[in-house]
């Protein structure tokens, strides 16, 4: 057992921080709003070789763990990056999980020279059109579970952004007839979960980033600000509610990580895991957001303090799948099913 | 990174499970809960004979010399049973402390006899005029020919009832600040001037206040230097503060759930939704208290590490027991040992007893402030 990162975990999250310090600073982020996307960013995390570590060697790639992605998604939270991540690593992976021959040509070595961006709709279309569908509205294209058949729209003139609490580049996808059908029945629906477990993980980690960033700067805040002559962090009303978010905080950062791991170490958890810890992570991101804001009073309400980019955030990163009681439903029925097939 | 226990602790873990099926009986948990004394001598010799009242220990101090990793195995197996192992909790945590700071013949008196499970040690820190600020205690111990007489009371000395020692913190210096005038003590409890009331609480575990009044002890139960009993203290509490409760967190969780598919309440989206929630916080439990054991057995300061553990386990079970009788409703209401009762009284009692978890060892305001200090850097806490 051991639950720290090894020394080369350790230098891609040192890495990836100093990537994100350079290009995704607050004022950044802000700056990219309200669609959500900075090009910079995404080419510079193009070309450190995000998508080829999300895919094995033989579809070009260098095959990192989905522990490896998450430990990168986590700096992606920590630093709100307004970047298509989590999503163009999910839709490239399940892309390679798929019959290769069912995809069109050179698709792969498009998306990872960066010429092609490929998201996934995390939820299924009902009546032909996708909702809220994650990068839509900067992608080229969008992987769609309709009904049985998992299909890759054009979202060239089938898009509608959506302006959005958190500022991200959703967009509402209507199907077309002439979506390619990458595959069908149980394969398609089977092959579908998995990328959606593997996105609410990846999910989870960023926002296990997003709450750990924040209840710092919370917390370097209430040591700086002085209220009644003392330190705010002097007072139990705060410092005590602080202290309860730093159990939540590491709590989801610890399940988040695990969850990634049991991908490859204890497969058999891996859904019950990922679920878990995204719930988890939603809550806690939620929670530490809603303090830290509030600990800066005034300042936290003003969109000048970075406080409140991860506090919309925090609100919309998971919600765009599910919220926090739903990802707990199926903690509970994953459970079920487990038990019965045991028993 | 790897989340697994090693293949050792997952095997002692297993050989727990097995003593416990053959050792542990539905007729023990329920003598426990009747009485309200966490202690089962016909278990306590079991695992006395066992040879596992001291696993942990180094071989050459009578133990077996199993590693942190392997404890955990052992009592996350212990604690999701709820085997009564409170009581020689308390007294192998004392004849550690023994085995390590006192003279040959306390040694000689107090270990052999607590390997062997002949002897019970209960806790006297807390008094009734203190209890979170434990420095405070005003128990005072004077300096009488060759021993000490001791004056006072301590409150919450559990399984003073059935022990033969309380390891007692008493005030030897008045004019020392607060944490530089205590000696510890290991008090012979059956003796003159020594009494014990009974306090029952709302969990129905049997507690009690004892009065000390002229009590001698021979300065050869003295454990540490003299005025040197906060030192002494600190190894006892650093344990405490790192436990986690889980087994009390999955006893619920099992009980809510077989509740909700035996009645159908599975169907409610938010009775779902709190078992999903339930379990998700074992998991972060679990993880909180392995990270903890794994710091502390790496060297690293763990102490605000036990307290993370601490604090969110007890404070999510009581928030889990508040909500799972609302959901259940107000069948919920019928009490343990009822015929009437749901889940073997599980859910009832758990409303009880998980109130006195966010209480006892270390209550979670204690806990916060040790984690804004100790953790988050913040000032010490007003």
């Amino acid at each position: 057992m051991d639950v720290k990162p090894s020394s080369e975990q350790q230098q891609l999250i040192e890495a990836f921080a100093d990537l994100y310090d350079d290009l995704a600073t607050p004022h950044a982020v802000q700056a990219a709003e309200p669609l959500g996307h900075l090009p910079t960013l995404w080419r510079r995390l193009l070309d450190t070789g995000v998508l080829e570590m999300a895919v094995p060697e033989t579809h070009g790639g260098y095959g990192a763990s989905l522990l490896d992605l998450a430990l990168v998604a986590e700096q992606h939270g920590r630093h709100v990056a307004p970047a298509p991540l989590v999503e163009a690593q999910v839709a490239a992976r399940l892309l390679v999980r798929l019959d290769a021959t069912a995809t069109p040509t050179d698709l792969m070595a498009d998306i990872l020279a960066g010429n092609r961006l490929v998201t996934i709709a995390v939820r299924p279309a009902t009546d032909g059109v996708a909702g809220l569908v994650p990068a839509a509205a900067i992608a080229d294209d969008a992987i769609v579970l309709a009904g049985d058949s998992l299909l890759l729209v054009s979202l060239d003139g089938r898009r509608t952004k959506v302006d959005n609490l958190g500022s991200m580049p959703l967009a509402d996808v209507t199907i077309g007839d002439d979506a390619a059908v990458l595959a069908t029945g149980q394969d398609a629906i089977d092959a579908f979960s998995y990328a959606i477990d593997e996105w609410r993980v990846l999910t989870a980690a960023a926002l296990s980033g997003i709450a750990s960033k924040s209840l710092e700067i919370g917390v370097a805040y209430v040591k700086e600000r002085t209220a009644f002559g003392r330190k705010l962090g002097s007072f139990q009303g705060i410092a005590h509610r602080l202290a309860d978010r730093a159990c939540e905080v590491d709590g989801a950062e610890l399940l988040a990580r695990e969850a990634a791991w049991a991908f490859e170490a204890d497969p058999a958890r891996a859904p019950e895991l990922a679920a878990m810890a995204l719930g988890f992570a939603t809550e806690t991101a939620r929670d530490t957001t809603y303090f830290a804001l509030h600990f800066h009073g005034g300042y936290g309400f003003m969109l000048e303090y970075p406080i409140q980019l991860y506090f919309r955030r925090a609100r919309a990163w998971g919600a765009v799948l599910e919220s926090a009681a739903r990802s707990y439903q199926r903690v509970a029925e994953l459970r079920t099913t487990a038990e019965a097939g045991a028993a | 990174m790897d989340f697994r226990l090693d293949e050792k602790a997952e095997l002692l873990r297993k050989e727990t499970s097995e003593f416990l099926d053959e050792v542990l009986t539905e007729e023990m948990l329920e003598g426990c809960h009747r009485s309200g004394t966490n202690h089962d001598p016909v278990f306590a010799k079991a695992l006395s004979e066992k040879g596992w009242l001291a696993l942990s220990w180094p071989v050459e101090l009578g133990g077996k010399g199993r590693d942190p990793l392997e404890m955990l195995g052992y009592s996350e197996e212990m604690q999701r049973r709820n085997a009564p192992t409170y009581a020689m909790g308390t007294t192998m945590t004392v004849a550690h402390i023994v085995a390590e700071l006192g003279t040959p013949e306390q040694k000689q008196e107090i270990v052999p006899r607590a390997l062997r499970g002949e002897i019970l040690i209960a806790l006297g820190f807390t008094e009734p005029e203190n209890g979170s600020d434990a420095a405070a205690a005003a128990t005072k111990a004077v300096r009488t020919g060759d021993g000490w007489t001791i004056n006072g009371s301590k409150m919450f000395t559990t399984n003073a009832h059935i022990a033969d020692y309380v390891f007692m913190l008493a005030r030897t210096n008045t004019e020392a600040p607060k944490h530089r005038g205590l000696t510890t003590f290991v008090v012979p409890l059956k003796q003159p001037g020594v009494e014990v009331q009974a306090v029952h609480t709302l969990s129905g575990e049997r507690t009690n206040i004892t009065y000390y009044k002229d009590v001698f002890v021979s300065d050869a139960y003295r454990i540490g230097e003299v005025d040197g009993g906060w030192q002494v203290m600190a190894a006892a509490f650093e344990s405490e503060h790192s436990a986690a409760f889980i087994g009390e967190q999955y006893r619920l969780v099992n009980a809510f759930a077989k509740w909700a598919h035996e009645t159908g309440g599975f169907d409610d989206g938010a009775v779902k939704s709190r078992i999903g929630k339930s379990e998700t916080e074992i998991e972060v439990s679990t993880l909180l208290q392995r990270r903890a054991v794994c710091a502390a057995a790496d060297g690293e300061d763990a102490h605000g590490l036990g307290s993370m553990s601490k604090l969110f386990s007890t404070e999510r079970l009581e928030q889990q027991a508040n909500q799972t009788i609302e959901l259940v409703g107000p069948d919920s209401l019928r009490a343990w040992g009822d015929p009437t009762t749901l889940q073997g009284g599980t859910i009832e009692h758990m409303v009880r007893n998980a109130k006195g978890t966010t209480i006892y060892a270390g209550t979670s305001e204690i806990q916060r402030n040790i984690i804004a200090q100790h953790v988050l850097g913040l000032p010490r806490p007003y």
